[in-house]
């Protein structure tokens, strides 16, 4: 038998299981021995829950037996933020760090029913908030390609999880690049789709308005089986869209034969690194040869993104953050009287950037200020989104690089929150949008670090995204590189 | 740690007159720290002053669901036990805090 199981796609596992070359509980133990031999290094996982993924992967098994649904036995990480039914779920707070949800979030329903194992927890920005995984209350992740460097944030454990080859795929949110920029980190891909497009039920809230629930995965195509999964109306979110899932998978065919690519001459400024634009001008050169047509566009307010981001997403964060209160769950600090509790918990139970965040949008809403910061970041919001409605009026999808550089090290830009701010420069934009995107490799800097390429396309365009994303990954010059430090 | 000031944006009245509305206790050393990185965050944001932004109708939310009504029916769940299994203090099928009235 092959020995090195966690190394399969979703796409491999599928048909191997199938085809009963192995069983669910062999493929689950491969991983759970990977989980044993890299944990050590990367932190990646905040919870291993070894017997109950065993459990799992015996029924899957015996699921398998008789026709198995989409994901019967594979292996998937699950980002800290969603609740799950019985297991801890501290989306890498103090504040929550004994919390155990009475109920699972609609999506880790849906892969349950689908037959998934669930090997664990995965580390994250406390709250989702970050860049580089460093906010945890527990602890940095490690890129799995340099130790010494972050793999990116929020969903920085899922990105390095999938890397790494501890799980096949893992679940993340994103709300201004938290699944794309972890992606393009660890050199794995990540797709953040339409907003409504999935459930957010059972997703710990950062920012309603953007927040949005995706898979990381080793490949196209198995982010293309794990969007079908995932996908689709749910009653108890009321901003899930009740459109169709279409079949992802089957519209992988390789054909992007004048297909309109546009390229933002916003998207290539100060400050990027050299080798991540030659890259993605590298890959544009690939879909041209393989028939699309590149142009350039313009996204005129692009460099507006970030500042209005940071007004509407803390905003909202300082509103769904009230909920911390030590009363119903969480932790609770020693209190005389109830105002005392609730100032006291909170100081005790949040991190430094949570507690930015929270003073931040608080500000933003605050009585004199509403006008001047909330009010007119939603205009400004207004202006982005047309920009990409004007845009695609032109193009089919939007390609630009996913972070302006590759993986930086641990405590370069933990002094300075505006720089962090700046590395999701790329990506924020489509969130005020509400756009679907996509991070995938397309190539490595000097030192081997992965770089990420990012496409963008219109509402519910997943498939054209996941199409092209195809495409680009049949024509890489080079396969994926396993990474190095494990 | 002693910081850099940027170019205050907003004073140390202001910073726990927001930490009061957002619950949040400080101490003196957060208060400084969040003062600057809330002054130099506060500068950066100015940049959208540059946009002329009459007549533009704000953005609150994207998506297309609306706001769909659902059956306003009893589920009741979670049971009390299971919403009541990760309270900090309870008493019986209640929710224990300290005194709010005297």
């Amino acid at each position: 038998m092959n020995n090195e199981l966690f190394r399969l796609t979703i796409s491999q596992a599928q048909a191997a299981l199938r085809r009963r070359e192995f069983s669910a509980v062999e493929l689950t133990r491969a991983c759970l021995e990977r989980i044993s031999a890299v944990e050590p290094k990367l932190n990646a996982f905040l919870t291993v829950a070894e017997s109950e993924a065993l459990i799992q992967a015996a029924a899957a098994d015996r699921r398998l037996a008789n026709g198995a649904p989409a994901l019967c036995g594979i292996p998937i990480g699950i980002k800290d933020i969603f609740a799950t039914r019985g297991m801890r779920t501290t989306c890498a707070s103090r504040i929550l760090e004994n919390f155990v949800p009475p109920f699972d979030a609609t999506v880790v329903a849906r892969l349950r029913e689908a037959g998934a194992v669930f090997p664990g927890k995965l580390n994250m920005d406390e709250f989702a908030m970050g860049s580089s995984t460093e906010n945890s209350a527990f602890g940095p992740t490690r890129n799995p390609y340099d130790l010494a460097r972050v793999p990116g944030g929020s969903s920085g454990g899922s990105a390095a999880a999938v890397a790494a080859d501890e799980c096949l795929a893992a679940l993340g949110t994103d709300t201004g690049g938290s699944i794309r920029q972890p992606a393009a980190l660890c050199g794995v891909v990540g797709i953040k789709p339409t907003y409504s497009r999935v459930s957010r039920y059972g997703v710990v809230a950062f920012a309603s308005s953007l927040d949005q629930v995706g898979p990381l995965t080793k490949t196209v195509r198995d982010s293309a089986i794990m969007m079908r999964a995932l996908a689709g109306v749910d009653p108890r979110d009321s901003t899930c869209s009740a459109r169709p899932v279409p079949d992802y998978e089957a519209a992988l065919n390789g054909e992007i034969k004048n297909l309109r690519i546009g390229v933002p001459k916003e998207f290539f400024v100060e400050g990027m690194q050299p080798v991540v634009d030659s890259a993605v001008r590298a890959a544009l050169k690939r879909l041209e040869a393989d028939g699309a047509a590149v142009g350039e566009i313009s996204l005129p307010h692009s460099q507006y993104a970030v500042a209005t981001y940071y007004l509407i997403a803390t905003a909202e964060a300082s509103a769904n953050l009230a909920r911390y209160d030590g009363v119903r769950y969480g932790l609770r600090a020693e209190a005389d009287d109830l105002s005392e509790l609730y100032g006291r918990t909170r100081a005790q139970g949040f991190g430094p950037e949570v507690k930015r965040r929270i003073m931040l949008g608080t500000f933003a809403l605050s009585s004199g200020y509403y006008d001047a910061y909330y009010l007119k970041a939603q205009r400004v919001r207004t202006l982005i989104r047309r920009d990409f409605e004007a845009a695609f009026g032109a193009c089919d999808v939007i390609v630009t690089p996913t972070s302006p550089t590759t993986a930086f090290r641990l405590g370069e830009k933990t002094q300075d929150p505006l720089q962090m701010y700046l590395s999701d420069i790329f990506t924020i934009s489509v969130n005020l949008a509400g756009l679907p995107a996509l991070s995938m490799p397309c190539g490595y800097d000097g030192n081997g670090l992965p770089i990420g390429l990012q496409i963008i396309g219109p509402a519910f365009g997943e498939g054209v995204i996941l199409r092209v994303a195809d495409a680009l990954e049949r024509s890489a010059p080079v396969p994926r590189r396993r990474p190095a430090a494990v | 740690m002693p910081v850099r000031m940027a170019e205050t944006k907003i004073g140390l009245d202001g910073v726990r007159h927001v930490a009061r509305l957002a619950r949040l206790e400080l101490d003196a050393e957060q208060e400084a720290r969040l003062q600057h990185d809330l002054s130099a965050i506060l500068e950066y944001i100015e940049k959208l002053n540059e946009l002329d932004l009459g007549g533009v109708e704000p953005t609150a939310q994207v998506g297309e669901a609306g706001t769909p009504m659902r059956d306003d029916v009893v589920t009741n769940q979670p049971a009390a036990e299971a919403a009541l299994a990760n309270a900090p203090a309870r008493e019986g099928f209640w929710f224990k805090v300290p005194k709010i009235i005297e």
